[in-house]
């Protein structure tokens, strides 16, 4: 009994983290190059200042921190359970990572923006769920 | 950019996943075993090339955030999907079965989408050059 529920708080954490740390490392990633501003061309130079400028953001490597807990945590859930049961929990990223640009980034995700993201989470589980 | 992406993001992993095969199972315990397997992974050909498409792939990732919205290029990403089931049809010749086929569609209807809004709907500038 108590070691069922000790079971499902881990398997909570572990699918919380890989979600949350996942898609909050990525949105890390994205408020620091919003820092640094977009490249203006694709000449050598201008996108080598734009990835070292990025590199010296303290945001960049928070942001890699967290995708690698995430990636941790992924492996941990993928040594427990089926990739088929383990990767279309992690299509919940594609909503998290809508909500985390809308209020993380104050990015303005339109009606269709949704449609697309819900489109593609499906579209996701549903390549996993037909693997085999 | 975003084809840059797609292509060496998976790419990456699977010259991770082939060099992490030639060098086999790694044993942790004893600890002595690992410099051996550590020696062995990084003496791998499939793995440096591995690498380097995760490092060209986070490049390409940075730039791609630097010009357009997370909620824009979060969903335009999983076009990574389909290339890796058309990578292993066409190139491996593996078997791809039709609910995932049909994942992949829907995938790129999102995608379609997706795209459709605007990439950029927050104000910030371009980097200064200089």
């Amino acid at each position: 009994m108590k070691w069922r529920s000790l079971a499902r708080l881990r398997d909570l954490i572990l699918f919380s983290v890989i979600v949350l740390a996942g898609t909050g490392g990525e949105l890390c990633i994205s408020r620091a190059m919003q820092r640094v501003g977009g490249a203006a061309s694709f000449d050598p130079a201008q996108i080598a200042r734009v990835v070292l400028r990025g590199l010296g953001q303290p945001w960049l490597w928070a942001g890699v921190s967290l995708m690698a807990l995430a990636f941790f945590a992924l492996l941990g859930a993928l040594s427990i359970y089926n990739v088929s049961f383990v990767v279309p929990v992690t299509a919940l990223s594609y909503i998290a990572g809508a909500l985390g640009g809308v209020f993380f980034l104050h990015e303005r995700v339109n009606f269709w923006r949704w449609v697309g993201v819900l489109l593609v989470a499906i579209g996701v589980t549903l390549v996993v769920l037909g693997k085999g | 950019m975003i084809l840059v992406m797609v292509i060496c993001g998976p790419l990456g992993n699977v010259f991770l996943g082939r060099g992490m095969k030639q060098v086999g199972a790694v044993s942790f315990w004893p600890v002595s075993h690992l410099l051996p397997a550590a020696v062995r992974t990084f003496a791998n050909v499939s793995i440096w090339m591995g690498i380097g498409s995760l490092i060209v792939f986070f490049i390409a990732y940075m730039l791609v955030l630097s010009w357009a919205d997370y909620s824009f290029v979060q969903p335009t990403s999983s076009l990574a999907y389909g290339v890796v089931a058309l990578l292993g049809y066409f190139l491996l010749g593996e078997h791809v079965s039709p609910l995932r086929w049909v994942g992949i569609a829907v995938i790129c209807l999102g995608v379609f989408v997706v795209g459709h809004t605007s990439p950029r709907t927050t104000d910030h500038e371009m980097a200064e050059p200089g």
